[in-house]
């Protein structure tokens, strides 16, 4: 179950950010923050590589405390199970928007590819978004849709 | 009531009212007034309030509730004038029962008149909306009371508003209201026609005398009310006469028909006029209107930018950032819907669906090809969805348009089709468009691979976005100006170049310069073709003032004088010494009518340069304002690293 979404523009900021269990938001919020940190450490790795062939879902990201966090995308995930996780996503995207998703991997430990097609409906519901003329970049988000399509997720990940 | 009525009459005559009448009477002044008591704060209670004391019924459900008598504007125009009310200023008890009887009188047949008033005559009819038998006088002046807390009465709106409280009021108001008037039988259509007049109106400048009693009343009402005074005299842009229609006409309410997502159901009338907007933006029907010309189209409507990114979010169903035809008329039906007062649904309502808005409005023959065009780009808005079940029911209905082959039974076998998808479900509709995706297939495809590869493109023009700190000013507007303008072309007139001639050309021509020998101008009239523009500095180009002549006499030619340039220079050259004093004469009368097609072509250029100035503004401004807020965040984020620097550095000694 995805307990918290978040959509970070280029320049780290937030554009979009919701989480399920809202009398934690602050908490969440910190968690996304933090997480950054680790999404730009992969971006400025993999930048060095192929960056037409980047891979843009970045997997679990790294361990702290009580929430397992995975470090890398390609490599085999450290299942570490510790009680209550909540697991970070991340996925950017070509033009350095990340997607941040916390996972609560208690009932069911979500695969992979459960996450990376999230991601797809993530990113397809922001170009959606983008397409919009009356959308600046950079504005928060308050598409309906986009929100329909998050709660979508939050809930039936669930 | 009579003495009433006599007394305030003034210089009118008494007036004389039966029984029924005056119950009637009462009944429809005091619903009008209610409805004037009953709204907001803002205008209609202020103008009822302009003659302290008197009780007067607002002019906005006593306009809706005239009109609801399907009389021509004139007759209104007239009674509204005979009964005192323009005079006065206001609707008081004498002017509404001396108009409600002109009214009766009109409907009777009778001439409008004072006199006509004087002899027994039926009841007024009001068509308003009909459901069941009951014609309810004071429901449309009672929505018109409730809709007058919302700004913008347009047809539709009080339609689809009596369509809501109908329900909900038919038991309340079918005692009080006895059976006055005779239940309309007539369909749908002609429920419209009410609608189609007023839109009629709208676009006719008979509009202007409308608003101009109505508005007098109501000058706090809305916001946009002294921008529907200017807009008569703003060139007539689309925006801006529709938000005439927006503030200025307080149209009949009548004619829905039964529907219960009335408000969403677009009529003919409209469905007209959003194809001419489309068409004044993109003139291909069948193709789109990009994102940015949209933005710009749909900000006029001054909505707030929220609400058109949802109206957005609505119509464009297949999310690829532009808009087809009936995907614009589904976000201009909801934006005049939203002006309106509507809120805005959850989803997009089905009757202005795509396929539905397709399928609902079969082009007639002439605009066949506007609806094969819409089939061309209908499969496609279709393609992310079921295509499996298009396929399959594919084959179903390919019988239908096998045998046939030609264009004419195409179409009708289109609107079988479209019958045919009317009484099913919307789903099936999509079979029928992709079964007429074979025989329009042309598009299809390349439109079809639009939104698959929407996702790969879609990041770059985030990137775009990003980088491109600057929105991209839209692109120039399309020299559609020309078809109106179309002897002048504006890029040319004030092309750098020409600045001499320009100037020499504006002005009428001064002098009459020695006419071009008629060898020439019947080569030049032989060959026309259509307006073209470049007259002015192609012909004056050449320096020679016999050119500058034949240009103003003969504007559809002159593509062709440049092709004849290099022989008529040659001949030219021959021409003016030997035939100066010849067609002298000829060219007389032909200044004259230059001169007069020059200056109303003079004013078209100029409307349309200030036409382009105006939107050249709006998107600086915009632009203004989004390069603003980018520099907010910048300095925001300045503060925050020098903060943030301050923190970090070492602490040094105090």
């Amino acid at each position: 179950m995805a307990v918290c979404v978040a959509v970070i523009a280029k320049e780290n900021y937030p554009l979009y950010i919701r989480s399920i269990p809202t009398e934690n938001e602050l908490k969440f919020h910190y968690m996304v923050h933090t997480s950054l940190d680790v999404v730009d450490e992969k971006i400025s790795a993999m930048g060095k590589a192929l960056v037409d062939q980047r891979e843009l879902y970045l997997g679990l990201l790294y361990p702290t405390e009580d929430y397992k966090v995975y470090p890398s995308h390609q490599s085999p995930c450290v299942e570490s199970t510790f009680p209550n996780q909540l697991c970070r996503y991340g996925y950017v995207t070509n033009s350095k928007v990340k997607f941040v998703m916390v996972v609560d991997s208690s009932n069911t430990a979500l695969r992979d590819n459960e996450i990376r097609s999230m991601f797809r409906k993530l990113h397809n519901s922001y170009t959606d978004v983008m397409c919009n003329p009356f959308y600046n970049p950079g504005d928060r988000i308050h598409s309906r849709a986009f929100d329909s399509m998050v709660t979508s997720m939050m809930i039936q990940v669930c | 009531m009579e003495a009433a009525a006599g007394g305030g009459c003034g210089s009118g005559p008494p007036l004389l009212l039966s029984e029924g009448e005056q119950q009637c009477y009462s009944e429809l002044f005091a619903r009008c007034v209610g409805a004037a008591g009953g709204g907001p704060g803002s205008g209609p209670p202020e103008a009822a309030r302009t003659v302290p004391g008197t009780v007067t019924a607002a002019a906005g459900p006593v306009a809706d509730l005239f009109r609801a008598s399907q009389l021509p504007a004139e007759t209104l125009h007239q009674i509204t004038e005979l009964c005192g009310a323009k005079r006065v200023g206001y609707f008081g008890p004498t002017q509404f029962y001396i108009a409600l009887k002109l009214i009766a009188a009109a409907q009777s047949g009778l001439p409008v008149r004072i006199e006509s008033i004087k002899c027994e005559l039926p009841l007024p009819r009001f068509m308003m909306s009909k459901t069941d038998a009951e014609i309810r006088f004071g429901n449309p002046a009672e929505l018109h009371g409730t809709k007058v807390q919302i700004p913008y009465l347009i047809t539709e709106k009080n339609t689809f508003k009596r369509m809501d409280d109908e329900d909900k009021q038919q038991e309340t108001q079918s005692p009080t209201m006895s059976p006055l008037a005779s239940p309309p039988s007539s369909p749908p259509h002609y429920q419209r026609v009410p609608l189609s007049h007023g839109y009629s109106k709208l676009r006719s400048s008979t509009e202007q005398m409308h608003p101009a009693p109505y508005e007098a009343r109501q000058p706090l009402v809305q916001p946009e009310g002294p921008s529907s005074g200017a807009p008569g005299a703003k060139p007539p842009r689309h925006k801006a006469s529709l938000i005439r229609s927006f503030s200025v006409e307080r149209e009949p309410h009548d004619n829905s028909s039964n529907y219960p997502d009335e408000p969403w159901r677009i009529t003919e009338e409209q469905r007209e006029y959003y194809v001419n907007q489309f068409r004044s933006l993109q003139p291909d029907p069948s193709s789109f209107i990009s994102g940015s010309v949209a933005k710009n189209f749909f900000t006029k409507s001054k909505l707030s930018i929220p609400e058109l990114s949802y109206i957005w979010e609505l119509s464009d169903a297949d999310c690829d950032g532009a808009l087809t035809l009936p995907e614009f008329c589904a976000a201009f039906h909801l934006i005049v819907a939203r002006k309106n007062g509507y809120p805005l649904p959850e989803g997009l309502p089905p009757t202005l669906q795509p396929e539905y808005l397709q399928a609902a409005f079969p082009k007639p023959k002439r605009e066949c090809t506007l609806f094969d065009s819409y089939s061309e780009s209908m499969p496609a808005n279709q393609q992310p969805r079921d295509l499996n079940r298009m396929e399959l029911s594919i084959k179903d209905t390919a019988d239908f348009p096998v045998p046939t082959q030609d264009v004419t039974s195409d179409d009708k076998q289109e609107q079988n089709k479209t019958r045919l998808a009317l009484k099913s479900t919307a789903d099936e509709a999509l079979p029928k468009d992709m079964s007429e995706d074979p025989a329009t297939s042309k598009d299809s495809n390349s439109l079809k691979a639009r939104p698959r590869s929407r996702s790969y493109s879609s990041t770059s023009i985030e990137e775009a976005m990003k980088r491109g700190e600057d929105p991209p000013t839209p692109p120039p507007r399309p020299q559609k100006t020309h078809s109106r303008a179309s002897s002048l072309d504006l890029n040319k007139v004030f092309q750098p170049s020409v600045p001499a001639t320009k100037s020499g050309l504006l002005p009428p021509p001064p002098a009459l310069p020695p006419r071009p020998c008629p060898s020439q101008s019947e080569q030049v009239s032989e060959a026309e073709i259509h307006p073209q523009l470049n007259r002015a500095p192609s012909q004056v180009a050449e320096s020679s003032p016999t050119k500058k002549d034949i240009p103003h006499s003969q504007p559809p030619s002159k593509p062709i004088r440049r092709k004849f340039r290099p022989e008529n220079s040659a001949t030219e050259s021959q021409e003016p010494p030997s035939t100066v004093g010849g067609p002298v004469s000829a060219a007389s009368g032909k200044p004259h009518a230059a001169v007069q097609k020059q200056s109303s072509k003079q004013k078209k250029a100029i409307q349309t340069a200030i036409r382009k100035n105006k939107e050249a503004n709006a998107v600086l401004a915009r632009l203004n304002s989004e390069l603003q807020q980018q520099l907010k965040e910048v300095h925001q984020e300045r503060i925050a690293l020098e903060n943030q620097l301050e923190q970090l550095r070492p602490v040094t000694v105090l």
